[in-house]
This record gives structure tokens, sequence and C-alpha cells, in this order.
């Protein structure tokens, strides 16, 4: 089964492909969004079309796929539509699937399970990373203010920190804002005393 | 009575408004109805959320109501169209290239001129590259308004000039780009198109049909049916922030909340242009007024008329080749639901039309119409060529259409 893939996303057009190919569904085209999508998928005459939901370009695939002389008369769908949890999950979890008409239910009903994971995995890496920033930037920003703490009250540095985690415990703030309002009274105060 | 959610799914579009204002003026919540917004960028996102459930309800182009529930594409889904969300409201931007070619004044001038000059420049054309439309979906009203213009100036839309599909978000880039010739779509993103150069306004598509139905609220027949009493009240609010919405006065602040990163995004003073009626039709240039632009409110514009529906099934039928059903037409028709803004206005003083269908096009100015509640008047409702569509001889219409 040949299945063409476009996303905005490059990291999770390629999640998407290695599970497809895990799965031993090898026949896999990836779409360049950066040239013209239709040129490319009548070319490739792909049987499914994994598309995520928020692709701008869904309006004109819908009109390509229903105009298409390409592809035999496809229809634009998720799944089957009475298999109304597949469908439900694919929404949740963005992706959206145009599937030749005929292709049977048994069939693509794999692909799909599989593309939902997919999604979810990658929403979760991304979920993942965004975490780590800003822990990087938190402790960037604790560091910073514990060297003004440091300087202006000639301390040592596990005494900066321990004023820093005490004032957050007394507010009940986190130490990364209370860094943050440090830094920002820094720079707007500079060096006076 | 607890507080009912609806969550109502959008495009950055000025005929978004009503759900918009009717959430942050209040008039929702003094409806004891919660409006949770849901903002999309293809007309394709916004039907997928309806029909699975992830939105209540949905501003969403009318045909595509109707194509949904004729099940054109896709398996059919009941949805019911129980109010309107405005008239008219799009324009017909050409490059400003093209503008020049066809000789556009910086005016908006007469539909059947324009229409002739463009012809004799799509036709020389034919020979080298065919000029490019963009619309924003297959079962668009801007789809339906400028193939009937086309047509009827005679020029075959999908013989003489190229029509394709790209999100109104997209249009303004698309003709920036020079991925087409000109583009048909809904405001702020034809004044986008000026305001950044590289568009001039053709036509406004209230022109083309003097009270074009446009956006509606679609929502599946299920949630109409199973929760009737908030839907009713959903519709008192969106007539509240329409007549808000008519408002002079108002018109700076709806501006300026729609302009909002949350909601359109766009350029304020683009916005409050579309919403006073004021156009600006050339790069630089002036912006005129052109009254009934964007049609709200009056006349009881919310009305969901069944003709109206007709109407557009009519144009289904004609754009799609297939032949004229009337079972096809009488599920069209009963995808409007006038039977529910009666029930959710009555007794609010808002006029109420005796009938649920009208003739469309027959009016040269304002006329009485009969009303169950409230006077009704209604102006002039006329196609840019003269005819006159009867929703009862849907069949005879098609047949006379070039």
């Amino acid at each position: 089964m040949r299945i063409a893939i476009i996303d905005t996303s490059a990291t999770r057009a390629a999640i998407i492909c290695e599970g497809l190919r895990e799965a031993g569904i090898d026949d896999l085209i990836l779409i360049d969004t950066a040239e013209p999508l239709l040129r490319q998928i009548e070319e490739s005459r792909p049987e499914v079309v994994l598309v995520n939901l928020e692709n701008p370009s869904r309006d004109m695939l819908e009109d390509f796929f229903a105009m298409s002389r390409a592809l035999a008369r496809p229809i634009a769908m998720f799944v089957d539509q009475s298999d109304a949890e597949t469908t439900s999950a694919a929404i949740d979890a963005g992706v959206s699937a145009y599937v030749i008409d005929g292709l049977s239910k048994q069939r693509i009903k794999p692909v799909i399970d599989l593309a939902i994971r997919r999604f979810q995995a990658f929403s979760r890496l991304q979920r993942e990373l965004e975490e780590a920033k800003s822990a990087l930037a938190d402790r960037a920003a604790i560091d910073r203010a514990k060297a003004i703490v440091m300087k202006r009250r000639q301390i040592d540095e596990p005494a900066a920190y321990a004023l820093l985690r005490g004032q957050a415990m007394r507010t009940n703030r986190r130490i990364a804002d209370i860094a943050e309002a440090i830094i920002t009274s820094e720079e707007l105060m500079g060096d006076q005393p | 009575m607890s507080r009912e959610t609806f969550r109502i799914g959008f495009l950055p579009l000025v005929d978004a408004a009503l759900p918009i204002l009717a959430r942050e003026l209040g008039y929702a919540a003094d409806e004891n109805v919660d409006i949770q917004l849901v903002r999309d960028m293809t007309w394709a996102t916004v039907r997928d959320r309806l029909l699975y459930g992830h939105t209540d309800a949905a501003h969403l182009i009318a045909p595509l109501a109707i194509a949904t529930a004729l099940g054109r594409d896709r398996p059919p889904v009941d949805l019911a169209v129980p109010f309107v969300l405005g008239l008219n409201g799009n324009a017909v931007t050409f490059s400003t290239a093209l503008a020049k070619e066809v000789g556009l004044e910086t005016t908006l001038g007469d539909p059947a001129a324009i229409g002739e000059a463009l012809r004799t420049v799509a036709l020389a054309r034919k020979t080298s590259r065919l000029l490019r439309f963009g619309v924003v979906h297959r079962y668009s009203s801007h789809n339906y308004m400028l193939r009937y213009w086309l047509a009827g100036v005679g020029i075959r839309p999908d013989e003489d000039v190229e029509i394709i599909v790209t999100s109104p978000p997209f249009a303004a880039d698309a003709l920036a780009a020079g991925e087409v010739d000109g583009i048909c779509v809904g405001e702020p993103w034809n004044s986008v198109a000026v305001d950044r150069g590289v568009g001039h306004i053709a036509l406004a598509t209230a022109q083309i049909w003097r009270r074009g139905v446009e956006k509606v609220l679609a929502m599946r027949t299920a949630v109409a049916d199973e929760r009737r009493d908030a839907v009713l009240a959903l519709i008192r609010a969106l007539h509240k922030a329409a007549a808000h919405f008519v408002d002079p006065d108002a018109a700076e602040d709806c501006a300026a909340i729609l302009a909002r990163s949350e909601y359109l995004d766009a350029p304020k003073d683009a916005v409050l242009r579309a919403i006073t009626d004021h156009i600006r039709i050339v790069p630089g240039g002036e912006p005129v007024h052109y009254p009934d632009f964007m049609f709200q409110y009056r006349e009881a514009a919310n009305f969901p008329w069944r003709s109206q529906a007709a109407w557009l099934y009519s144009q289904m039928t004609r754009w799609d080749g297939l032949s004229y059903s009337p079972g096809d037409a009488k599920a069209a028709a009963g995808v409007f639901r006038p039977d529910l803004y009666r029930a959710a206005l009555a007794g609010s003083g808002a006029p109420l039309p005796g009938a649920s269908s009208k003739l469309e096009g027959g009016l040269e100015g304002p006329t009485g119409a009969g009303s169950t509640q409230g006077r009704l008047m209604l102006g002039s409702d006329r196609f840019f060529d003269g005819r006159a569509f009867d929703p009862d001889d849907i069949e005879g219409y098609l047949a006379e259409l070039p």
C-alpha cells in the first residue's frame, strides 16, 4: 500500500515514516511542502494520503481529490466514518487521512491506528522538549540571580541559594520566578545601591 | 438552570463577528450560555471538528453545510442551520497586473462592464496560461458568486479560466506570489491584499447578488434536537450581538475586539473598513463607501430563508455537473431551519417573516413583507443580471442559465 505523508513539520513526518516502516509498510512518499503539493501527489499516485489536521492546504487537497483524474475517484474521509472511535481518536491526535474509495477497512485501519499513535508520540516529544527547554531557562535565570545576590550581599553561593529558596517558600512562588524578579530589578536599578 | 457551553469553530474572518462579540460583550452570558471559540485555518478542519463533536456549532460557509448534509464527497451527516451569520461581505480582488490589463477604475465599477473587459483578457490568455482565480472552498458561496458572475458575462468558469482553492488567510499570499490572478474571499483578506499593494478590488460580491447568503451557524441536527432550549438561547445571544454590530458607535470597539491575535489576528484598520462598508479599492487610495457591502441584522438578515439554501443547491447542481434531484433539493432547503429561528425570537420584538421561502432577486427597492411579528421591510435583492430565482422551479431556472 502506497502512502503519501504531508506534514508541515519534517520531524513529525519522519516519526510517522519510521513507525510505518517498522510495521512493514515501506512504500512511503514524503511530500515536500515547499514544492507544489498537487503535482507531487499526482506523480506518486498514493492510495492513502496522511495529513495533519492543521495543514493549511487541506481545502486545496479536498478540492484536488474531488476533481482528481490521476487517482481513481477517491473520497475524502477518516477511515470508515462508521468507526466513530478511531475517527474521534484521529481527530484528537490531529491526523486526517484521505483514503481512496474501495480500500478495505481492514487494510487501512492499522495504518490509521499507527498514525494516531505516532502523532501522539510526536506531541509528547514536543511537550518534553518544551519542558526541558524551560527547565534550562529556569536554571540559567537562577544562576544569574544567585550571582547578583552574592555580589550585592557579599555572601557565598549556598547562602544566596538558601535566600532565594526561603523567599520562594514564604511567598509560595517558584524559585525561577523569584530569580526572574531579581534579574528584572537588577536590569532596572542597575548599579544603584 | 446551569449554564450551557457551546464550543464554536471559526475561521479568522470579519463575518465570524457575531459569536465572538456575543462572547466578548456578554450577550451569551446574559442568555446563560458560555461560548468557547475554536479557531482553525481551513474550512475542511472547521467542518471535521463539527462532524466529530470537537465543536458543538460552527461558523461555516453555507454551501458546505448543504454539501455535508447531502453527502457530497463524503458520507452524509444531518446538519441544521438555524441562523445566518451575515449576508455578503466578500469581494473579488484582481492582482494589480490583471487590474491594469482589464482597466479597472479606482471606484467599484459595473459588474457587466468589468466582466466584458475581463472576458477579452481571459480569452486572449487561452493560448498561453489560463487566468487563474482562487476561491476558499469548492463548496463556498465565493465559488458560486464568482462562477455566477463569470458565466453571466460569457466566461466559462471551467474552460476559459481556472478556479482553484486556497484558504482565506492564505488568499492574499497566493495573490502576492502570483499563484493566482484574482481571489474571491471574505474580509479582511481583500483589504489585506490591497494594503500590501498586491491587489485591486474589482467587485464586492454584493454587486453580484445584493442579498447573498454568506456564513451560517451550523450544527449537527442531533445537537439542535437534544439541546434545543440552549440552542434557542444561543440564537438570541447572536441576534443581540448582531444588533450591536450594526450600531455605528460600536464599530471601533467591535473592530478592536475582532482584530485581536486570538481572533482574526489582522490589522484593525482593515477590519473597521469592512464593518463600516468603507472599502479601499486600490493601494494607497481613499476608502470608498459601498452601502450593504456587508449586510447584517437589518431586514431580518439573519433569518435562514429556505429559498437561499435552494439557490445554493441550484448552483451546486449546475457546477458539480449533476442533474437536478427533487429529493436533494428538498433536503438542501431542509438544512435551513427557520422554525428554530422563529422559536428563539418569538416575543422579542425582532421581525419574524411569515413565509420561510421567497422569490430571490425579485425586489427592486424597499418592499413590505408579510410577517407574524414586527414590521418587515426588505430592500433590493437583485442579481447583477436581473434574473430572479423561484425556489419552486429550480429546474426551469437551471435551464435558463447560461
